[in-house]
Order: structure tokens, then C-alpha cells, then sequence
């Protein structure tokens, strides 16, 4: 199963690529000179990312030299092993629901221990990509129009989240 | 929010690292943890020259306005209560896209202005309607076609194959989004009915 799924995987790139650059080429777009105003948009974007990934990275780091990241992960984890979870995945998942780029510092810290092909590795990957900020996205939205009662919008963001977690420790086998 | 998680973060290293009397670690953590985001942002910078050069070309070349075309179906199933034609549909086609891509600085500037352009059919302010309910479980549940991030952060740290995660993600996304329109379409039908 993951066989295949690596397999297609690796087909989405290029013909995405060959798609783009093709019907670029077939509306007479010049599209070397589109590519690389668009990369001057990537690089600035990056460079603006960079004081926050090493005030964040700085964080995870301390906190992991500390011995306090294993110590609260191995607590969490001996009650969430039993369906599967490694307890080194748990800070993760609570931290995701915050900040999407303090969840990033934790998810490369956990690279850099077990890599990105253990299963550990695979299981922080499938769930990064699958669940987005829910606290961050929910004030900056609502905030935006003044609305205070957001309803049911936090229960279907939690309950989806909740999914996004079961699917990658099934994902990741 | 984050001023409090990562002050937390250090303070509560620090603290620990003197109770476990691992403070000398502690130093060598915080100068390790810059040094490697500055190593990570230089692998990100080709990887999102490269993502943003072609999804630029794909703008102009009219591939997006064809993707909103397909995206209203969609559109019109999960938002019923939007009047065809409001500029709401256009709005949140926008912000699904960019998000669909993978462009987040693209896709908040979009989502805001698609709350805005929804507050205005909104007959009780200062509550949510369904649609705004719905539009965030949406964008929560993250619908991507390529984590372009996480392929690069896989890079940098040694996969052999970092874009091996393109389609499990997406598998994944796909159930977040599907669970999360499935809960927002019973509690909206709760209320409603």
C-alpha cells in the first residue's frame, strides 16, 4: 500500500511541472521571465520566515537540551501508546492546535532524532500536511468581522483534527 | 498566543536545565537550533523559488481562473446559503486554491476578505453563520495538493525520497476535510432543522 503511494508520489511532481511549463508555452506566456518573478516572491517569503524559524528553533532546542521534552513526552506516552502513538509524537499534536511554526521546530527536532523515513518521521510528515493551526486561525478570521460566538466551529475543527491524527498512525503503519 | 508559548518554551527549558543540571546542553541547544534554521531556510529558499516560480506561470497562463471554474460545484455544495453571483463564491475560491497549492501567504489575505464579503449576508452579528462555521472547519481541515513545506524540511534532513509524502498527505487531507463538511453539515442541519 505505501509502496504504491510512494510510487504515485513521485509521479505528481514532474507532470505537474510539465503541465504548468506546457500551457504556459501553448498561451505564448514567456515563461522563463513569469518563473522567475515568481521565485523572487518564494525567496522573499522564505527570508521573512527566517527570524521566526530561529527564534522558534532556538526554543525547541533548549527546551529539548533540557531533558524536559523526553520527560513530558514519556509521560503523555505511556497512556497514548496504546492506540498507537508514539509518545514522542504527542507534544506535536498539542502544539500544532497553537502555532503552526512552533509544531514545525518540534517536527524537525524529531527529524533530525529518528529521520524522516523512520516511522516516527513519517507519521509527524503525513500529519503536518493534513491539519492547520486551529486557535491561530480561528481568532485571526473571526476577529476579523467582530464575531464572538463561533458556534460549533471549534467541536468540527477538533473532531477533524482528531481524524487527521487517526489517519497518519494508520498511514504510517 | 505564540509570545506566550515561546517564552514558555525557553523559560521552561531553562528552568528544567537547572534542575537537571543540564544547563551547559542548554547553551549548546539554543546556538545549534539557529544555526540549523539558517541551514533549513537556505533548502526552503530553492524549494519555494522553484513552487512559486511555477505557480506564478500557472496564474498567467489562466490554469488558475480554470481551477475557480472547477472549484464552483464545490463551492455552491458546501456554502448553499450563498446567493449565486455574491462575491463570496469568488472570495472563497481563492482562498481554497491558495491553499490547495500550498501559497499560505497567499491564502490569508483571500480568507479574510472571504469572512468579510460573508459577514455581509450575516442577519445576526457577532455570531457565526453556517457558512462562516463551515469555511473555517475547511481551511482548518487543510486541503493540499503538495506540502511543499514538508517536502523540503524532509530534504534538508536526509530523506530518500522527501516526495514519497505527497500522496499520503494527501490521502490524509482529504479524510480531515471529508469528517470535518460531514460535522459541519450536521450541526448545521441540527439548527436549521
Amino acid at each position: 500500500m505505501m509502496d504504491f503511494l510512494i510510487f504515485l508520489s513521485n509521479f505528481i511532481m514532474p507532470l505537474l511541472i510539465f503541465y504548468i511549463i506546457g500551457c504556459g508555452l501553448l498561451s505564448k506566456q514567456p515563461v522563463y521571465d513569469i518563473f522567475i518573478q515568481g521565485a523572487k516572491k518564494g525567496l522573499s517569503a522564505t527570508a521573512e520566515l527566517l527570524p521566526t524559524l530561529c527564534g522558534l528553533m532556538a526554543g525547541v532546542s533548549i527546551l529539548r537540551a533540557s531533558g524536559f521534552l523526553d520527560d513530558a513526552a514519556a509521560l503523555a506516552g505511556s497512556v497514548t501508546e496504546l492506540f498507537g502513538l508514539p509518545a514522542p509524537v504527542v507534544p506535536v499534536i498539542f502544539v500544532k492546535m497553537f502555532s503552526s511554526s512552533a509544531a514545525t521546530g518540534l517536527v524537525l527536532d524529531l527529524f533530525r532524532e529518528y529521520g524522516p523515513d523512520s516511522r516516527i518521521g513519517w507519521m509527524v510528515s503525513i500529519m503536518m500536511s493534513c491539519t492547520e493551526t486551529i486557535f491561530y486561525t480561528m481568532s485571526v478570521y473571526f476577529m476579523s468581522v467582530h464575531i464572538r460566538k463561533s458556534r460549533y466551529t471549534l467541536a468540527g475543527a477538533l473532531f477533524a483534527t482528531l481524524a487527521g491524527v487517526a489517519v497518519s498512525i494508520l498511514l504510517a503503519g | 498566543m505564540l509570545n506566550y508559548l515561546w517564552a514558555g518554551m525557553i523559560l521552561a527549558g531553562i528552568f528544567y536545565g537547572a534542575v537537571t543540571g543540564r544547563m551547559a546542553e542548554v547553551t549548546e541547544g539554543a546556538l545549534s537550533g539557529v544555526k540549523e534554521a539558517v541551514s533549513l531556510c537556505l533548502t526552503m529558499a530553492g524549494v519555494m523559488a522553484l513552487w512559486t516560480g511555477l505557480m506564478e506561470i500557472a496564474g498567467q497562463s489562466g490554469l488558475m481562473k480554470k481551477a475557480a471554474g472547477l472549484l464552483k460545484p464545490v463551492i455552491r455544495f458546501l456554502f448553499p446559503e450563498i446567493p449565486e453571483g455574491h462575491p463570496a463564491q469568488e472570495d472563497i475560491s481563492a482562498n481554497m486554491i491558495a491553499n490547495f497549492l500550498g501559497l499560505g501567504w497567499a491564502a490569508t489575505p483571500a480568507g479574510l476578505k472571504a469572512m468579510k464579503s460573508l459577514e455581509t449576508l450575516n442577519r445576526t452579528p457577532g455570531t457565526a453563520t453556517n457558512a462562516m462555521c463551515t469555511f473555517l472547519i475547511v481551511n482548518i481541515s487543510s486541503l493540499q495538493l503538495i506540502p511543499v513545506n514538508m517536502i523540503a524540511y524532509r530534504s534538508q534532513y536526509g530523506s530518500a525520497n522527501p516526495a514519497a509524502v505527497i500522496v499520503p498527505a494527501f490521502l490524509a487531507t482529504a479524510v480531515t476535510t471529508v469528517c470535518g463538511v460531514a460535522f459541519a453539515r450536521v450541526a448545521a442541519g441540527r439548527k436549521a432543522g
